[in-house]
């Protein structure tokens, strides 16, 4: 992709040194406790709470000249957050960008993992709007962190309970808790369900910043991601009765596109570039 | 007292060379040897530095302290707590139980883990990381490791570490979320254990 001219005038990668450092001190106690949320101290950043600081900020920490950054929004690389994104490290750091899963070294995401499965060496970055995941139990910051400590999940559980007794099924569809490393009770971030396998020893380092909150956290390569579940309600993906209708993917977490006002509706991949990239494959003379 | 030539300390040795580029690339190795415990990695990054610190030590050192780092030296070497102090600006201590960062330049009479801190369950990441400087690494043979960032298994020999010391680290895994999180250092190589590694002898 064209690189976007660089800006004068502030550090590479926007961040001060300082900044910077006390980031990836919290990066590396992250990734020796899996799950484990590290405060840290969140900065001030360009652009508002809740469109991806954090995110932004562990970003800023990871990237160096070599890197190559593809920033998705709801699994696409064109949407607002995504294209401001990508623009602002294009700006700051003069790296190179791209919309392909596989080339790129840093993906930055809001509320989807790509299709394409990772590799190791890559890095996956999740923008976090709430990191803790007893937070609407339990509104006091000082009674989670000891029900961490104390590996105290049975009100999680109570919660899907209460799920399968007025549902009759599990009806979280998105922000699905998981116990990563047999551990820590973690919030992967508003991942459709659908991604939460995908967790699961994944060979990609994955972070999460949440800005607001001031917390990072990760999940080292080949770590155990296990979504909550009950021996007799075991955890269940989404899956549809249609397949992608432009590349015909069976496998994909899919969109519902409203067509017109009379009801007309589409299916497609929410992952644009794993829809791009198989119809290329499908007939490569029209992309 | 009157000044000699012996109370001149000698020049200082510049830090990095390009300090937001080489940091950038040492965090990056020492993040992925943290993500993929006990495989060697190598830190290109030589910045010019006293003769007791490895390469990969100055290097890091560089890279993560601050004066927000209490730093815990096993032995005072003047021109290395000089550098630091200069470079780094952290604050060096006597204590190790006080130590955010602590440099061990021999395995000879290392303090214990039960020296350093190793997190409370409710803040684990308030704990020491230690940064020690070892004969030779090699992932050939020697204790066997298990857990998150090791696909199977691996194998790392770390000259100099003892058994006692191997026996403490499995001991202590049983305190998990607290624990010590160890950078071994040879040379301009590094192999990095967090506090999430099973160690099998």
């Amino acid at each position: 992709m064209a690189a976007t001219e660089t800006v004068e005038g502030y550090n590479f990668a926007y961040l001060d040194e300082h900044t910077k450092r006390m980031i990836r001190r919290a990066i590396l106690k992250a990734i020796a406790i899996p799950g484990y949320q590290v405060p840290f101290g969140s900065r001030e950043m360009p652009l508002p709470y809740g469109w991806g600081t954090g995110g932004i900020q562990v970003t800023a920490a990871v990237i160096g000249p070599d890197d190559v950054l593809k920033v998705i929004d709801q699994g696409s690389d064109d949407t607002t957050n995504a294209v401001n994104i990508r623009r602002f490290f294009a700006r700051t750091t003069g790296v190179k960008t791209t919309e392909r899963t596989l080339e790129a070294t840093i993906i930055q995401t809001r509320h989807r993992i790509p299709e394409t499965p990772l590799r190791d060496g890559q890095i996956l970055v999740y923008q976090v709007p709430i990191p803790e995941m007893l937070r609407w139990l339990e509104p006091r910051e000082a009674e989670t962190r000891k029900m961490h400590a104390l590996s105290e999940y049975g009100a999680m559980h109570v919660k899907l309970y209460e799920d399968i007794a007025r549902h009759g099924y599990i009806a979280a569809t998105y922000d699905y808790p998981v116990i990563v490393n047999e551990r820590y009770l973690m919030r992967p971030s508003p991942i459709p369900k659908f991604d939460n396998p995908k967790m699961h020893m994944n060979p990609a380092l994955q972070l999460f910043g949440a800005g607001r909150e001031k917390r990072i956290y990760a999940v080292p390569p080949y770590t155990a991601v296990r979504s909550l579940d009950f021996e007799d309600h075991p955890f269940e993906t989404q899956h549809w009765d249609h397949a992608c209708e432009l590349c015909g993917a069976a496998d994909s977490f899919l969109d519902e596109v409203i067509m017109d006002d009379r009801g007309t509706r589409m299916f497609v991949c929410s992952d644009s570039e794993y829809c791009l990239s198989r119809r290329e494959k499908q007939q490569p003379a029209v992309a | 007292m009157m000044n000699t030539i012996s109370d001149v300390p000698p020049a200082l040795a510049p830090g990095f060379d390009q300090p937001v580029f080489d940091s950038i690339k040492v965090f990056r190795v020492v993040a992925d040897a943290m993500a993929h415990p006990g495989e060697i990695k190598r830190i290109d990054a030589r910045p010019p530095a006293p003769a007791q610190l490895m390469p990969a030590a100055a290097a890091l050192c560089l890279t993560l302290l601050d004066f927000e780092t209490v730093l815990w030296t096993q032995n005072p070497h003047s021109a290395v707590s000089e550098y630091l102090r200069f470079h780094c600006g952290c604050p060096v201590t006597q204590t190790p139980s006080q130590a955010a960062f602590a440099w061990i330049d021999s395995t000879m009479n290392m303090p214990p883990l039960s020296a350093f801190i190793a997190g409370d369950p409710e803040y684990p990441d308030r704990s020491t990381t230690l940064l020690i400087q070892v004969k030779s690494l090699s992932n050939a043979s020697g204790v066997r490791l298990f857990g998150p960032g090791i696909r199977e298994s691996i194998y790392l020999d770390v000259a100099g570490i003892p058994a006692a010391y191997w026996r403490e680290l499995q001991a202590s895994r049983a305190a998990f979320p607290c624990g010590i999180d160890i950078v071994f250092i040879w040379g301009e190589r590094i192999a990095a254990l967090p506090r999430t590694t099973q160690v099998v002898m």
